[in-house]
């Protein structure tokens, strides 16, 4: 009996090894043999596909797989692969995933991280490896300070978002008494000392909660900003806790306005605070408002995934293609891609971008925007912040 | 330290934080009554909870109401609470008998270590609330505005509203029913005597197995009422939700007395108010930092907690 049950697994595991290696043997054979195009190759998104944040970061990995789509239909199936590795947002586990990735010999770019955080923990393995990345989304403007020569950011940083906020709650919503907290998050943290110091002596108190996704209850801060008088609210985080937040604040009678960083920039916040509550919150975005993506990216975009796009999406997709032209002009190994993304003019659907020798965006090419929250809780551009 | 803002907001903090004890307590019950009964940690009491207020919130889902419906009528108000309430009692209920049949009375039958219970235990915990997490997407859901905080009572700038006066009633309301019935009633003494000893209340005619069913059964019913009004608070909730909450009310179980009903309500309580004051003394950062050091420090003084007496020690 126990004969026969070894002898049905072993045949069972040979034809299993068969037909893996026929597998194996016909996929290698289509990548050489298709074209003359310089095929086979991977780029990888790495950033948060679960978690508390999640949407930020399927909104990038979907704009940059839109990319990958299209260049595939243009230059045979699978010509391109996009890998993905899901980081959930979180910089603990960062690291090790993004050791894996620099094992994989076929990579050679990154698109991501979208987080700051995630960012301070994985890019340094990422430049030492030499695999040049591009972030859509990470703001901490000390990204650039470390000397990572792969470095790129394809958007503002917090430097130009928070004294946009700034302005913003200044200028538009006049508010004399404010009040900043944050998530203690590297993004949260760096954006909402920024405003404080440009808000100066506007700022009657702060406070901290949380990491995302990490609270649930936040009646003592509720209370604070109850206590305080302020008109304003700037929270230096993401989505989830902010639309908590919001709903606690209206639950407790507060009738301010909250105001966010590109963290919060995304429909998520509507859920966490339930639509009424979110009503009239503003959001500000080194971004352009995703409808004004030129050619037919916002078509395509909802084609293929059966959804608008999202904060960053564009940009995402314009990082994708960066590296796909890159890789078109023969750039297929990861230290000839980052010479050339350095000495790049490239005009996407977002933007054009043009990186400064620290990798961030050039300065005449920066875009900040402030966004609402309308009835529906669906995010709708409110005005472009001025160039200061 | 922010002396004057604790001395500004004293009456606010004080409120609140006793909203959030009387949850705390309710909650802390299920831990206290099994560790009095059985001498185990039951984790799993957590998930229990966090079921409840996925029950209640999918019942009020049934009946059309999301977090963007409009507040209903009074009547309608009164008439969806007690609706959810028997939901979440009634799932929270059957989930902790469940994880009791499933979980511990097969270790027990088998004369299992402590050691066994506590890993079971454990794993309990985890896998109700991964499977949740996994239907749910792990995505916050939203609760309907069912009630709409409104001030009750204004006494200088301490605002009490009625959603706080309800909870803190409810619990002790609650509190004092399950008081009597644990001293009173034939069901109660039977689940004292099998907290003195086992064995000599089964000599005794209890039967052992129906009491500590009996007796998750309670926890599980106190942890759908603590749900319900986690919900109504707080206003989401999350797979994991039970979890931070569920550290805090064993802590609270502990600091007034592990397996002391009375010592559950006092320690919520009690936790609920240190950890706004330490809020807003310091900032919300420190909260649960001050509120461990304070429970350190009164188990330094009082190891058995604050009330001290166990569920088993006899009373006339």
């Amino acid at each position: 009996m126990r004969q026969g049950l070894v002898r049905v697994l072993g045949g069972a595991a040979i034809l299993a090894l068969l037909a893996g290696a026929a597998a194996c043997n016909s996929k290698s054979n289509s990548t050489t043999g298709s074209s003359n195009k310089n095929c086979g190759y991977k780029i990888a998104y790495f950033g948060a596909l679960t978690g508390s944040s999640a949407n930020l970061g399927v909104n990038i990995e979907q704009g940059a797989e839109l990319a990958v789509d299209q260049y595939n239909d243009k230059n045979g199936a699978n010509c391109i692969t996009i890998q993905k590795f899901d980081s959930q947002g979180s910089p603990d586990v960062a690291p090790g995933l993004a050791r894996s990735l620099v094992t994989d010999k076929k990579i050679i770019g990154v698109v991501g991280p979208p987080f700051s955080g995630e960012s301070e923990a994985a890019d340094p393995i990422f430049s030492d490896a030499g695999i040049p990345l591009i972030t859509p989304s990470a703001t901490r403007p000390s990204l650039s300070t470390h000397g990572w020569k792969v470095f790129h950011r394809a958007v503002a940083n917090d430097d130009a978002q928070g004294p946009a906020a700034a302005a913003y709650i200044q200028n538009v919503l006049k508010a004399t008494k404010v009040f900043v907290a944050d998530d203690q998050s590297a993004y949260g943290a760096g954006l909402a000392d920024v405003v404080k110091s440009k808000l100066g002596s506007a700022v009657v108190d702060t406070d901290k909660t949380a990491a995302d996704g990490k609270q649930t209850d936040f009646s003592a801060t509720v209370q604070k900003i109850v206590a305080s008088g302020a008109t304003a609210f700037f929270y230096g985080g993401y989505y989830q806790n902010a639309g908590l937040l919001r709903k606690q604040l209206t639950a407790a009678g507060w009738k301010g306005v909250q105001v966010g960083g590109d963290g919060v920039n995304d429909p998520g916040f509507a859920k966490a605070a339930g639509n009424d509550a979110a009503a009239g919150s503003v959001v500000t975005c080194p971004c352009a408002p995703a409808s004004k993506a030129s050619g037919t990216f916002v078509s395509d975009y909802k084609t293929k995934w059966n959804t608008d796009a999202g904060t960053y999406s564009d940009v995402a997709f314009d990082a994708m293609n960066i590296f796909l032209k890159g890789i078109d002009a023969g750039n297929t190994t990861p230290d000839k891609m980052n010479t050339y993304i350095n000495s790049v003019n490239y005009s996407g659907v977002a933007n054009t971008y043009k990186f400064t020798s620290t990798g961030e965006l050039d300065s005449s090419l920066i875009k900040v925007w402030a966004f609402k929250f309308d009835a529906s809780g669906a995010v709708v551009p409110d005005q472009e912040a001025p160039k200061s | 330290m922010n002396f004057s803002g604790l001395f500004h907001s004293f009456g606010p903090l004080t409120i609140t934080g006793l909203a959030q004890g009387a949850i705390i307590a309710l909650f802390a019950l299920g831990y206290t009554l099994v560790y009095g009964v059985l001498r185990l940690i039951n984790f799993a009491h957590s998930e229990v909870f966090m079921v409840g207020t996925f029950a209640a919130l999918y019942t009020w889902g049934f009946f059309g109401l999301d977090q963007n419906s409009p507040t209903p009528s009074l009547g309608a108000v009164i008439g969806y609470m007690l609706i959810g309430l028997a939901a979440a009692i009634v799932v929270s209920g059957i989930t902790a008998l469940l994880v009791e049949f499933v979980a511990y009375r097969p270790l027990r039958r088998r004369n299992a270590p402590p050691l066994a219970f506590l890993i079971t235990a454990i794993g309990a915990s985890l896998a109700i609330s991964s499977t949740v997490g996994v239907f749910t997407h792990q995505n916050i859901k939203g609760v309907p505005p069912l009630i709409r905080p409104a001030t009750v009572v204004h006494l200088g700038n301490w605002a009490i509203t009625n959603l706080q006066i309800l909870i803190i009633g409810l619990a002790l309301v609650l509190m004092f029913a399950l008081d009597r019935f644990i001293n009173y009633t034939r069901l109660g003494r039977g689940i004292r005597a099998v907290a003195q000893n086992p064995d000599s209340a089964a000599l005794m005619g209890v039967n052992k197995g129906r009491v500590i069913s009996l007796v998750f059964l309670i926890g599980g019913l106190m942890a759908g009422i603590a749900a319900v009004m986690y919900v109504l608070k707080i206003g989401d909730t999350k797979f994991d939700s039970g979890f931070n909450l569920g550290i805090e009310a064993f802590t609270a179980a502990v600091l007034g007395g592990i397996g002391n009903l009375r010592g559950a309500l006092l320690g919520g309580l009690l936790l609920g108010v240190v950890e706004n004051y330490v809020a807003g003394l310091f900032g919300t950062q420190w909260h649960t930092v001050g509120a461990f050091v304070i429970l350190i420090a009164i188990l330094m003084f009082r190891p058995t907690g604050l009330l001290g007496e166990s569920l088993g020690r006899a009373r006339a």
